[in-house]
């Protein structure tokens, strides 16, 4: 036997040796459900309700949420192509899903009731390859304590957030990692022009503090005091301010970037049944329903109403959006923006 | 690499089976297909990733051989080589600061009569509970820009290399401390007699006494501490701001950036730390070990009320920083709204509603840690006695013995980027493994290896091989007298073992965080997600779930050893 050969059945023996330890202590999961594995960007304490109400209405399927922000999810499904783990991606970006889609990853399907759906808020494509759930908005968090303490003005534009006044005040999130962050800097390019856009990020820079990981994270920190001025999104801070905080949810008077929360099926799933069931359940009634408790703006017309603690004129401020421009340019943006501005991200990018 | 929390020993392979050479039997046979088993575990669970891992550093995304290409794309971005930099400043100071004071903790605890030393030691070991993130999340709370007493910093910033070298020295003192108490304790007093005689000063005195029987203690206690800073992650993950330093540039890369071959290079810089130290230390403790000859007297401190009490006043003042970083995060896990509400409540405990896995993830870390303990131990210790105690096949027990050695000087956060790299490959039999919680089991015994595996080896040493002598003439099968005689005698230092995997299970970070799956969220990792998320009252609740768990079942098992020593090891007393 040739010293390689030998080395091979050691290297089998082992393995095996191990796959058998192995064996003993996983422990398989033995019911016959369904499971669904479903990415998410969806922020984590709605995620229960939504799972809840799903698995009620169809008993034999069970959702495992994989739930990062935008940026790491896009980059999780686009780096496992060539072998997918996901059966649907929910709630992300359609900005990230029009790039799947372009990516031919996504499984085109139109879920029962597809025609009651706002028809700019979904893939024009017949049949679509993915489907608005709702809308979020950009908006700023101002923490009126520490602006007194500090004697801060209320920003009312986004070029007065560039004002040295807020040096060291500001937090935002990364757009590499948060798809929050991302609707921030398209919002810039598009309703500046690049090149004052880019004029305009790097004056901001002076003045950010950090840049985080998650969308989130800036509008809790300046809930908390830790920042006065957090760069987030409408729902984040409504639910800030419900939570305690004594911060102002405001709209910047440019115009807000948003995107949509969107789903598609996953080409090459092992569950296409359910995850079908859950596209259905996405556009139903029940479901915008549940969007509407959090969110402005849902796919299904006449679902929305008001919620209190978003700010006034939320919804006239949302710009033009052209997610196929967006989409287009998501990758050249970001690379821009991380050459740029990326030494002074918190750890994880 | 995680500190070594049990006694420190001598890992020298023992000289003690010293017994007429026989004709290997039946009975030899199984103790060596025991030491064929052992060793392929062992090429599996951690030789074969690790290669996998170094190999990854020499290819491109397509898995092509590029030589040294992605070491020189290392080496020519300027933000990776500063983390270099910034890695050994931190480890540096950290360093410096940590020896010092544990130092004179340590003397307060072996060479002075100060009143207390019983629960001065105790608070020390406070630190090995909680995972890394915690001192980090409670430094945040203390000097933030809403911490409590933030003017201490006199307008300097907690977010950078300041707030990682605070969480860096809460975290690694008890390792520093555990050490240099061991080397201050063995002292001779003739030394110290002879050096009063010849009328030296006290200064004098601990300068060519004191000093130089502690040095093997403080180089050993330095690299400890240099490694567990320059490999952690927890800590500059939360404070670190824009200072990023290698353990975070590993995961940035792998997880933000999917880039794994930049990865794999990375972990290839941050093994030549721990290994340079994992060396040295050895070297050094080979020559600790004649420090002591038979007929040393062991020195006994007298009363000196100044010394007493300043020493006092010293290790007061540590150990109130130690308990107030512990208490600022269970304050904090209590408070309604910091800074704005400071009313109690209990509802950052309620996990499900926030990033991270909810209590699902407590509850895995709980099966993680108790399987990782009770398995770990059968194998640690089962592999520790086939190493010390069978006959014969010297080259198999050498290898076994240097593959146990091995993990001490593989960090956290290398092992775990090696197993993705190793198991995740669909062509690998143990692919089914991974994103199970057996993976975990495997990578946190695998991690966490050494110091179980020199603990046992310490307890083997001490019994005699007369009882295998004599066993082998009365034709008693090995393991008979293992199940008889070995185990009940060596039961302390396996209770031992199963509660330092445990702890070190439920803290650990690094080791897992690139492993577990939506199934198999840990509550350290939940942790670290929710911080992610600015949730960082319930990070703070779910670190000290940790903190009480791991301090419920050290009390527990302190009480089980008590009882158990009492009712196994009479014979001990005379």
């Amino acid at each position: 036997m040739g010293h390689l050969q030998a080395m091979n059945s050691l290297f089998r023996a082992a393995t095996a040796g191990a796959a058998f330890l192995g064996a003993a202590l996983a422990a398989a999961p033995a019911d016959a459900k369904t499971q669904l594995t479903v990415y998410t960007a969806v922020e984590a304490d709605e995620l229960a309700a939504f799972k809840q109400a799903f698995e009620a209405k169809n008993p034999d399927i069970e959702i495992r949420w994989v739930r990062d922000s935008t940026g790491i999810i896009t980059a999780k499904l686009l780096a496992e192509k060539a072998n997918p783990q996901a059966d649907i991606v929910w709630g992300l970006a359609a900005t990230s899903l029009k790039l799947l889609a372009d990516d031919g990853m996504l499984m085109a399907y139109a879920p029962k009731g597809l025609d009651q759906i706002a028809k700019d808020l979904r893939d024009p494509a017949e049949p679509p390859a993915w489907v608005g759930q709702r809308v979020w908005i950009s908006a700023v968090c101002f923490n009126t304590v520490e602006a007194k303490k500090r004697n801060l003005p209320a920003p009312k534009s986004w070029a007065d957030l560039a004002d040295p006044v807020y040096k060291g005040q500001i937090a935002m999130p990364n757009p590499n990692s948060s798809g929050t962050g991302f609707l921030s800097v398209s919002a810039w390019v598009q309703t500046m022009g690049e090149e004052k856009a880019w004029d305009y990020m790097t004056r901001l820079h002076d003045n950010v503090a950090t840049y985080t990981h998650s969308g989130s994270k800036p509008c809790r920190q300046a809930g908390a005091g830790e920042y006065a001025v957090g760069i987030s999104f409408d729902y984040r801070g409504a639910k800030v301010k419900a939570d305690g905080a004594p911060v102002d949810v405001l709209v910047m008077s440019e115009g807000s970037g948003w995107d949509l929360e969107s789903f598609g099926i996953v080409k090459g799933t092992d569950a296409p049944d359910a995850a079908k069931a859950l596209a259905d359940w996405s556009v139903s009634r029940e479901a915008n329903e549940m969007y509407a408790k959090a969110y402005s703006v849902v796919a299904l017309p006449g679902v929305a109403k008001p919620i209190p603690g978003y700010p006034d004129g939320l919804i006239q401020s949302m710009i033009k959006n052209d997610f196929s421009w967006v989409a287009a340019n998501r990758e050249r943006l970001l690379a821009e923006w991380q050459k740029r501005f990326d030494g002074k991200t918190e750890p994880k990018s | 690499m995680t500190g070594r929390t049990l006694d420190r020993v001598s890992p020298a392979p023992s000289p003690a089976v010293a017994i007429v050479r026989q004709r290997a039997g039946r009975d030899d046979w199984v103790v060596r297909a025991g030491l064929v088993v052992l060793a392929l575990y062992l090429a599996v669970s951690i030789v074969l990733p690790l290669w996998t891992l170094l190999s990854k550093s020499f290819q491109d995304r397509a898995g092509d051989f590029v030589g040294l290409a992605n070491y020189a794309a290392y080496a020519s971005n300027p933000a990776l080589v500063r983390s270099v930099l910034n890695s050994l400043t931190v480890a540096g100071l950290t360093t410096a600061i940590t020896l010092a004071l544990a130092f004179v903790y340590a003397y307060g605890l072996t060479r002075s009569r100060m009143p207390g030393r019983g629960l001065f030691r105790a608070v020390a070991m406070i630190p090995l509970l909680a995972p890394s993130l915690l001192p980090a999340i409670s430094l945040i709370y203390l000097f933030g820009n809403q911490g409590l007493v933030r003017d201490w910093l006199m307008g300097w910033s907690i977010y950078g290399p300041i707030g990682i070298v605070m969480g860096e020295v809460f975290y690694t003192f008890p390792h520093a401390l555990l050490i240099l108490t061991t080397a201050l304790a063995v002292a001779d007093q003739r030394l110290y007699e002879a050096a009063d005689c010849l009328g030296a000063t006290r200064f004098r005195r601990f300068m060519t006494v004191t000093l130089p029987g502690a040095r093997y203690g403080l180089v050993s206690a330095g690299f400890v501490v240099f490694t567990l800073v320059i490999t952690d992650f927890g800590v500059p993950k939360v404070i670190g701001g824009s200072f990023d330093v290698l353990a975070t540039d590993v995961y940035k890369q792998v997880v933000g950036q999917q880039n794994f071959q930049m990865g794999a290079v990375v972990s290839a810089v941050l093994l030549v730390p721990a290994i340079l130290a994992f060396a040295v230390d050895r070297m050094v403790q080979r020559r600790q070990v004649a420090q002591l000859s038979g007929r040393a007297v062991s020195f006994q401190p007298r009363a000196e009320p100044f010394r007493d009490w300043s020493l006092f006043a010293a290790c007061a003042l540590v150990a109130f920083g130690l308990l107030a970083i512990l208490g600022m995060a269970a304050f904090a896990s209590l408070v309604t709204f910091w800074p704005y509400n400071l009313e109690p409540t209990l509802r950052h405990y309620s996990f499900d509603l926030m990033d991270g896995g909810g209590w699902a993830s407590y509850w895995n870390s709980l099966k993680m840690a108790g399987l990782t303990a009770v398995v770990g131990t059968a194998v640690i210790f089962t592999g520790a006695w086939a190493i010390e105690k069978g006959r014969g096949a010297g080259p198999l027990r050498a290898a076994c013995h240097l593959l146990a050695m091995l993990p001490m000087a593989v960090p956290g956060l290398v092992l775990g980027l090696a197993y993705i790299f190793f198991f995740n490959p669909a062509g690998n039999p143990l692919n089914f493994l991974y994103g199970t919680l057996a993976i975990l089991v495997m990578n946190s015994i695998a991690h966490f290896y050494t110091v179980g595996h020199l603990t046992a080896v310490t307890a083997l040493k001490q019994i005699d091989p007369e009882f295998e002598s004599v066993s082998a003439s009365l034709k008693v099968p090995s393991y008979t007298t293992f199940r008889r005689v070995t185990v009940p005698v060596c039961l302390p230092a396996i209770l031992g073992i199963s509660i330092y995997l445990f702890v070190n299970a439920m803290t650990t970070v690094s080791g897992v965080v690139f492993l577990y799956s939506p199934d198999t969220t840990l509550a350290s990792i939940a942790v670290l997600n929710m911080d992610d998320a600015g949730d960082i009252a319930p990070a703070a609740a779910m670190a000290m779930m940790i903190v009480y768990t791991s301090a419920a079942v050290k009390l527990f098992h302190a009480l089980a050893t008590g009882r158990l020593l009492r009712l196994t090891q009479r014979w001990r007393a005379r």
